[in-house]
């Protein structure tokens, strides 16, 4: 019973969404929009979990003094900064919290990404080194897209520009497309498997 | 106090606190990453309260008008006992709410990923044969076989031998060219982050510099 309840649900909510699509009338057309306004409201219920558990977890972290406890304030005064000044003083523009936002949040999120390009950089280095001429056709491909996309590129040869154009709309393309029609078949088969309640893994366990 | 400037100094010096790291992991650079994600969490989710539940669910449950809308009770129950999983003894109710999404969100995907990414991709394929020049036709038929045998590739119900293997050899030297062509944009998407971040540094946080001490004009 302890799994019944869930998986039917499942099931319901499953089947709802896939009749709203290939027959759009009433009553699966309401049922359907219906289902997709509820399942935005549930899934923000999912933010404040995460919340929770994040100050659950720093504040654990504070009262058993475990490794870099010094920290979990800062990561709490933090959090609790951006919702008191978001509860009290409202998200439209020029209010405190969105001084906080394009003043930290913002540039602390571009930084963050932009440190990745050393990483991936040196990674990619030492992962990717010119071992077969797979890898160094794969080399050679991101270094010409690379090029091709500042200035110096079209100074050394004028043609460098075109080969990344035609290097990302059409290898790249055949490349992608190839991933994505084998990941839309994964889900089909993992999405039906979910709602015939085969796959019952994020239930907590098949018990 | 010239709250621009407040601004551009808290900017610049988590900007320099998370670059730090680069030289290694020392207390400023760990001092920056924890306020990163606990004012992360905090946007994201006054965000989710202003964007999504007010209009969405409190408005529809009790819309200006009057009344009161019981039927938006339900996800919001849903919504809630998302929360028992912090509760131990009521923990199984954050089953229902899971149920609800991943029933939803399979059935909406399945769906929709199918269309897009299945079969739209499948016929962008087929209609990309070109009738223009030579060129044009040799990259179209580059975009035919690399599609096909890059399928083949991922294909492995069937031995990758005879040709099979062969099909899937060229699918895989595609998939190197698709994945080489990605790894460069990604970079340089990161590059122009970073540019971005040195630019704010070098022309918006440093003249500030004179200015706070009093030096120059």
């Amino acid at each position: 019973m302890r799994l019944m309840i869930p998986l039917a649900i499942t099931f319901i909510a499953g089947m709802i969404m896939i009749l709203n699509f290939f027959i759009p009338h009433q009553p699966f057309a309401f049922l359907g929009d219906n289902l997709q306004e509820w399942y935005m409201i549930v899934a923000s219920g999912a933010i404040f979990l995460g919340a929770a558990n994040l100050m659950h977890v720093h504040i654990r972290k504070i009262r058993l003094r475990l490794k870099n406890w010094e920290y979990s304030p800062v990561t709490i005064i933090g959090f609790l900064v951006m919702v008191v000044t978001g509860l009290v003083y409202g998200v439209t523009e020029n209010r405190p919290f969105d001084y906080l936002f394009m003043n930290m949040v913002a540039p602390m999120g571009a930084t963050m990404f932009s440190l990745l390009a050393f990483f991936v950089a040196s990674a990619a280095f030492r992962a990717f080194r010119a071992s077969n001429w797979r890898a160094t056709l794969l080399l050679t491909s991101a270094f010409l897209v690379m090029l091709g996309q500042v200035p110096i590129g079209a100074m050394i040869w004028d043609k460098i520009p075109l080969a990344k154009v035609w290097l990302m709309s059409i290898p790249n393309t055949a490349g992608q497309r190839a991933v994505m029609i084998g990941a839309a078949m994964g889900v089909v088969s993992t999405s039906l498997r979910m709602i015939f309640g085969i796959e019952r893994s994020y239930l907590g366990g098949a018990d | 106090m010239n709250w621009d400037m407040v601004g551009i100094w808290l900017g610049a010096l988590t900007t320099l606190f998370l670059y730090s790291f680069l030289y290694r992991d020392n207390p400023f650079y760990k001092f920056a990453e924890h306020l990163f994600v606990g004012m992360s969490a905090g946007y994201w989710l006054i965000y989710s309260v202003f964007n999504v539940l007010i209009p969405n669910w409190w408005d529809r449950m009790l819309p200006e008008g009057g009344g009161f809308q019981w039927v938006w009770l339900i996800p919001g129950v849903f919504a809630v006992f998302m929360l028992a999983r912090m509760v131990p003894k009521i923990a199984g109710l954050s089953r229902f709410a899971l149920a609800m999404i991943v029933g939803t969100g399979a059935g909406l995907n399945m769906v929709t990923f199918f269309q897009s990414n299945a079969l739209a991709q499948v016929k962008g394929t087929i209609f990309s044969v070109a009738t223009g020049g030579v060129w044009s036709v040799f990259s179209s038929l580059v975009l035919v076989v690399g599609v096909v045998s890059g399928l083949v590739y991922f294909f492995f119900s069937k031995a990758h031998t005879g040709m099979t293997g062969r099909t899937a050899s060229v699918g895989i030297t595609i998939l190197m060219v698709a994945f080489g062509a990605s790894f460069g944009y990604t970079i340089m998407a990161r590059i122009s982050l970073l540019v971005g971040r040195v630019t704010f540094l070098l022309e918006d946080w440093l003249p500030t510099i004179p200015r706070l001490f009093g030096i120059g004009g």
